[in-house]
Order: C-alpha cells, then structure tokens, then sequence
C-alpha cells in the first residue's frame, strides 16, 4: 500500500534548489578564479563569486534557523542501524531490484548513509569552504588593516583549504546526481525535490503530511533519535 | 500563495543584503572631477619681463644673464646651488654602506658609463656653465644657467661638448626676457634625451611627451589636461619632488600618483585593496616607449671597429642606431611591456671601485630593493636596461673608461678607439687600479617606469596577471595569486577525486543498467 506524502516543505525545497543554483554558480566562477575555467571574465567571475558567497551565507543561516525551529536536524543525527544493509543495496541488492532497507518516512527521509554524508557536508565540507572563503575575502595584507589579527601573511593557507573544500564538493554533486535517480523509479526523488510528493509505503497508523505532522513529531521523537 | 510570498520575501532579503553589502558608502565621485577642473588652469605670470631695464642690455657672456637675474631673484642662487640639478651629487643613506655621497659626479651607469673625464660633453645637460674636468666652480653663483629650465622662448640650446655653455647663435636678450615656469619643453630637453639620444635612457621620457596626445600619457595630453612637467614634480626653492633610481638610493622626495589621486581612488574596493601591494604605475601602465624606441641592450664590446679607419654607423629596421663605432652594438624596443619588481622606494647601487664577486650572473649596477615579505614593498613597473660593459677582470671592477676628447692622442676612445688607453686614462681620472686588460661584463640597470599613464580603459585587466600562462607577473614568484598559482597536489587529487567518482557513477550505471535489462529478459522468458 502507498500514497502520495508530502515530504519535503516549501522552504525545504527553496533551500535545495537555490542552494544547487548557488553551488553551480560558485563551482563556475570559483574555478575561473582559480586559473581552470575561462567563462564569464576575470574581473565578473570575482564580483559574481562574491554575490553569491553573501546570497551562500544567508541562504545557510536561513537554513539554520528552519532545521532548528522545526527539529528538522534531528533527520541528520547518524546512526548505526540499517548502515550496513544500506551499503549491501547500493553495492548487490540495487542489482536484483531489491527493496531499499531503510523505509523513507516524513520523520525520518534519510537513509543512514545519507545522514553521514549530509552530516559531513554539513559540518565539515561547507564550514570549511563558508570560513576559508570568508578568511581569503577579509584577510589583509600587514599594513592594510587596523585590525591586527586578521594581519595574515599570505592567501596561499585560505586559498589552498578553499580550493579543496571545492573538489570535495564537486565530487559529492557529481555523486548526488547520480544517487538521485536510484529511488524506487528513476525519477521519483527528483520529482519529490520538485512538488514536495513522493509515494511512499505507507506506514502503520501515519496518515499525515508534513506539515500537519509537526504536532505529532515531539511524540514519534524516540523512534528518529535512535 | 502563503508560500509564493515567503519564498518572495526570502528572494527579497537575499538581494537587499547583497546589494546592501557591495555597495561602498565611502567613494566620493568628486576627487576626479575636482583634479580635472585644477589641472588645465593656465598658469599666469606674476610679472612681465621684457619690462625689465636689465634684461635690455647686451650680455657679452651668459653668466652676464645669471647675474642680472641673481639682482632681482637675490637668494635664488643659493637655493639653486644646493640642488642635485647643480651639485650632481647628494648625500644619501644606503643600508650597509652608511651615508655617501652619490649622484651623476661619481656614479657609473650602462649606458656611456659615467661622467668622470667626459665632463665637457656631459655638461651640455648640467644647468651651468664652464664644466670642465678640472676647473668647473660649483661655488661660482654666476655659473648658474637660469635660462636652460626658465626660457620660455623656446630658442635657448645649449652647445655640445662645450661644458655646458649655450650656443653662440642664441639672442641672450630675447631669452632672458621670456622667462618664466618652466615648461615640458624645459626638462624634456635634458631628460628625454639622457644616455646620448632620445629615449635611450628611460623608455616613458621621450620626445614625444613635448606635445603628446591622449593615447601616449593621459595627464600631459594637449587633447587632455595638458599638464606639465612640474604640475606633479611640484617644486619648492628649487627643491623638486620626485627622483630616479638609476641615482638615488632613499625613499624621500618621490612624486607619487597618491599626491592628486588618494590611495583609494577606485569605486571598487578589490582594486583599492590592490593598491597596499601594486603601485598605481603597474596597472595603469601597460606599454611604454609607445611612440619611440628606447635603448634594451647595449654591448659595448663590439664598440671600436673601424671601415677604412673611419668609424661608422649602421641602422635597425626602425631607424634606430643598431651600431656604432664609437658605442657597440644596440638593441631597441618599441611598445613594450614593461617587467615587475617589488620596490620599497630604497636602492643599492654599485659604486665606483666595488669589487665584483659574482662574475657570472649580470652585475646589477642599481639594485632595487622589496619583496612580497617586505610590508613597504609593492610591485612597480621597470625596464632593464642589459648592457656588457668594461670590466676589469684582474681587480674585478668596472671600468669607468674616458670617452671623449676634443682630439685624438689623449685617450679618448670616441677618438682613438683604443680600450686599453682609454681604460688607462679613465681609471686615473677617478684615481683607481687598472691592470693593462680590458675584459666586458654583463650588467644590468632597472629603471622604473612613471610616465606614458594610459587612459583608463587600456588599464592592465585583471587576468593579464591572473592566469596561468604568461602573467604580466610570473617572475614574481614569491607570492600566492589567485588565478596565476595553485597547489599542484590540491589540484591533481581534486580532479582525481572528481574522476574516480564519475568513473564509479558509469560503472554502477552499467551495472544496473545490464542487470535491470536482464530481470526484464528472463521476466518475458
């Protein structure tokens, strides 16, 4: 038995696909300024990089603030279960047209191995591209500022650090376009990114949506911490 | 609709934010306009001197003319008489030497070397007369030539190799009576023409700066502020700001872009932030020697042959002396780029009687000093002027030789083309050691390049330095720039990474693909 559940909100939604657009954005021109690509112009590349750094920046304390005020980021806490039959799918049981292992609910859209990389993205990938790109904006030279600590010798630590915050993300693009199509049909996740639906199994006694299931989430709290 | 709102709203807030944050509240559009309307004022006299009594009478000499000028103008002399103009020498600190006298009396250059011993012909661009190598007085007020920086007749030419004296066809009267500010014709007689020619020394100090259009420097344009010499060179009891490193050696009295245009004069702040480590010059400077050539390299080695014992010339393509008999063997260039160095505003030179300890790579006769390290230090455009010069190999210093004579038999090579005897001869003018043996060394010499400003939209661009191949500044390599420099490693596992992971993208891909086809196969079956 499935049905259409609403499973990814508005602001969700907002925040992936400009998000997408913004990396897009900072890959092309950030890899001009690099000296790898030519495409929109030295001189533009930098003025754009920058826009969309700040546009980057609110875009995330926005994010922030709505997976805190919703608990949305309980989804991203990693857990042990289902880990190892998540690698088995991906690696044999995508093959033989086997079930996913781990059931997609409202409460709970991540997959463990989903939840470690989004995680890591999170908390590792995009801070360290967020603060070496702030720190390669702000630095000055010796005698440029008046404030002393930010006195730093040379661009090269924040430039290097930038630059591989960017490979690193790039490369989990390049693996997050791909994963999308292996949903239970090829387009059904980058559908559900779209409008919001997807089909899902339906679950024992959730007959709810997202939005009208944020009164029921406090109880269900245990299942999705764990 | 709710959310059609929020999600405008967001849009909104991300926008404002951004425009709110690269928008600088601090640019005042007024600094450009406020020098545009200064700078083409006509600078008006405040007395007429063709009035004057004194300047009426026939002056049998001209020092005759520096006296009736010293008789109204009672203290000029003495200001005149402490300037570098005057002494060719100043005091100077340089790092490791002390505080030394230096200037063109005793410094060597590679160009025509130095002035020791040929003072009569130098002379025709020191501003006094009567310069010879033995008995010229700098203590003599009326050896001061006023009429060389003040004709404003523009018909005052001083004679060659006559110490500096005017040439005997020129109406002292109507001279004197012209004088005034001094114009670019003034100083262009002299500075452009410095090394024996025009444009052989500096490369953006040329002829074509006495009326030089737009195109060729946007300050000095006569279809632009038609500004002079002296507008930034601006000068104060004959004090006058600004200097050239070929000779001093300290960093005071510069004339700098700054003094009109601030050190933030853009609207965007990544260019004003370049400002801490680029000089205005490098950007805004991106040809020099655009109209004439100037001198690139100069083998002095070749110098002395003779066709039928007569000395000769030959021409390059453009015009330009490629050999002379009484020179060497030259290259020019035109509409060059020009090369970088981090400058801090002081220098080194190498001083007559400096032993020689590396004989292998160039001998730098000034050396610039700075490095990206160095908090003072920002990068300024220069042209290397290469030269092989006289050497003594034996006491492994250069040879200051003595080149001109007004006849053969003292030496003199420009007369007898002998490098032994005019060696021999120059080294006991400035009373140093020479063995018997000419060699030649290679030397370099780095003049700074200030003039020739171009328009501002043939500015360097931005990738003209930030790229890979070919940066306006890739023999500077003492920096990280973005666009010009990356970790080799970085790169290679970033794309690598980004390779592996498309490989494993294809390989799962098929994978499925085949065994998706499959399931269907036996599903018909």
């Amino acid at each position: 038995m499935s049905k259409q559940i609403y499973i990814y909100r508005s602001f969700e939604r907002f925040w992936h696909w400009m998000q997408a657009i913004l990396i897009f954005l900072l890959a092309a021109t950030g890899f001009e300024i690099h000296g790898t690509i030519t495409f929109f112009g030295y001189k533009n590349a930098v003025t754009y990089h920058n826009i969309a750094a700040y546009s980057f920046i609110v875009l995330i304390v926005f994010a922030i603030f709505w997976h805190f005020t919703t608990g949305e980021w309980r989804q991203y806490m990693p857990s042990r279960k289902n880990l190892r039959a998540q690698m088995d799918f991906y690696l044999l049981g995508i093959f033989r047209n086997a079930p996913h292992p781990t059931k997609k609910t409202v409460l709970s859209k991540l997959n463990p191995l989903q939840k470690i990389v989004y995680l890591g993205l999170k908390i590792l990938v995009i801070p360290i591209i967020v603060i070496s790109g702030l720190m390669y904006m702000f630095y000055r030279y010796p005698q440029g500022s008046s404030i002393e600590v930010l006195n730093i010798h040379s661009v090269e630590p924040f430039a290097i650090v930038h630059t591989i915050g960017a490979f690193l993300l790039i490369a989990f693009i390049v693996a997050h376009l791909y994963l999308i199509t292996t949903g239970s049909t090829p387009t059904s996740n980058l559908k559900a990114m779209i409008t919001g639906y997807e089909e899902l199994e339906d679950e024992h006694d959730e007959k709810v949506t997202g939005a009208a299931a944020l009164p029921l989430r406090k109880k269900t709290e245990p299942e999705t911490l764990s | 609709m709710k959310k059609i709102i929020i999600i405008l709203s967001l849009i909104g807030i991300i926008v404002i934010s951004a425009i709110g944050f690269f928008s600088d509240k601090t640019y005042e559009p007024t600094k450009l306009d406020e020098l545009i309307d200064k700078y083409p004022k006509k600078y008006t006299p405040s007395a007429n001197h063709t009035q004057f009594e004194i300047l009426k009478q026939n002056f049998s000499a001209p020092q005759k003319v520096t006296s009736a000028c010293i008789s109204c103008h009672t203290e000029r002399h003495k200001e005149v008489m402490q300037s570098n103009h005057w002494n060719w020498t100043r005091e100077e600190y340089i790092k490791g030497r002390g505080i030394i006298s230096i200037g063109k009396m005793n410094a060597i250059n590679n160009f025509c070397i130095g002035v020791d011993g040929n003072e009569e012909s130098c002379a025709k661009c020191h501003i006094g007369f009567g310069m010879t190598s033995s008995m010229f007085s700098f203590t003599d007020p009326t050896n001061i030539d006023c009429l060389v920086c003040h004709d404003q007749s523009e018909t005052y030419a001083k004679a060659p190799e006559k110490g500096g004296a005017p040439s005997l066809d020129v109406n002292l009267n109507l001279v004197a009576q012209s004088v005034g500010r001094p114009t670019r014709a003034n100083c262009g007689v002299c500075h452009f023409y410095g090394g024996g020619g025009n444009n052989v020394k500096h490369g953006d100090l040329e002829e074509s700066m006495f009326q030089p259009t737009r195109d060729v420097d946007i300050h000095m344009a006569v279809d632009g502020p038609n500004m002079s010499c002296v507008d930034c060179h601006t000068t104060e009891k004959h004090v006058i700001k600004g200097k050239m490193y070929s000779l001093s050696s300290m960093n005071r009295n510069r004339s700098e872009c700054e003094q009109c245009h601030t050190s933030s004069p853009h609207e965007s702040s990544i260019l004003n932030e370049h400002t801490y480590k680029v000089a205005c010059q490098t950007c805004h400077i991106p040809i020099y020697a655009k109209v004439n050539s100037t001198k690139l390299f100069w083998d002095w080695s070749t110098a002395g042959k003779l066709k039928d014992g007569e000395p000769y010339s030959e021409e390059d393509s453009l015009g330009n002396h490629s050999y002379l008999s009484i020179k060497g063997s030259f290259i020019w260039g035109r509409e060059l780029k020009p090369e970088y160095i981090w400058f801090n505003g002081t220098a080194d030179h190498y001083l007559l009687g400096d032993t020689v300890t590396d004989t292998i790579n160039p001998l730098k006769i000034n050396t610039l000093n700075g490095s990206y390290a160095d908090a003072n230090s920002k990068i300024y455009p220069v042209k290397i002027h290469r030269a092989i010069q006289p050497f003594d190999a034996v006491n492994k210093i250069l040879i200051q030789p003595k080149l001109f004579a007004d006849e053969k038999g003292e030496g003199a090579f420009w007369q007898d083309f002998d490098w032994r005897r005019s060696s021999e001869a120059g080294m006991k003018e400035v009373h140093l050691p020479f063995s018997g043996k000419t060699s030649f060394i290679k030397t370099e010499m780095t003049w700074p390049i200030n003039h020739m400003v171009s328009t501002k939209d043939l500015s360097v661009s931005c990738k003209e330095c930030h790229t890979r191949d070919n940066s306006r500044l890739a023999q500077l390599t003492d920096f990280y720039m973005p666009g010009r420099d990356y970790s080799k490693l970085v790169d290679t596992a970033g794309i690598g990474i980004i390779l592996m992971t498309l490989l494993g993208v294809f390989i799962h891909a098929t994978i499925r693909i085949a065994s998706s086809k499959k399931r269907k196969r036996k599903q018909h079956e």
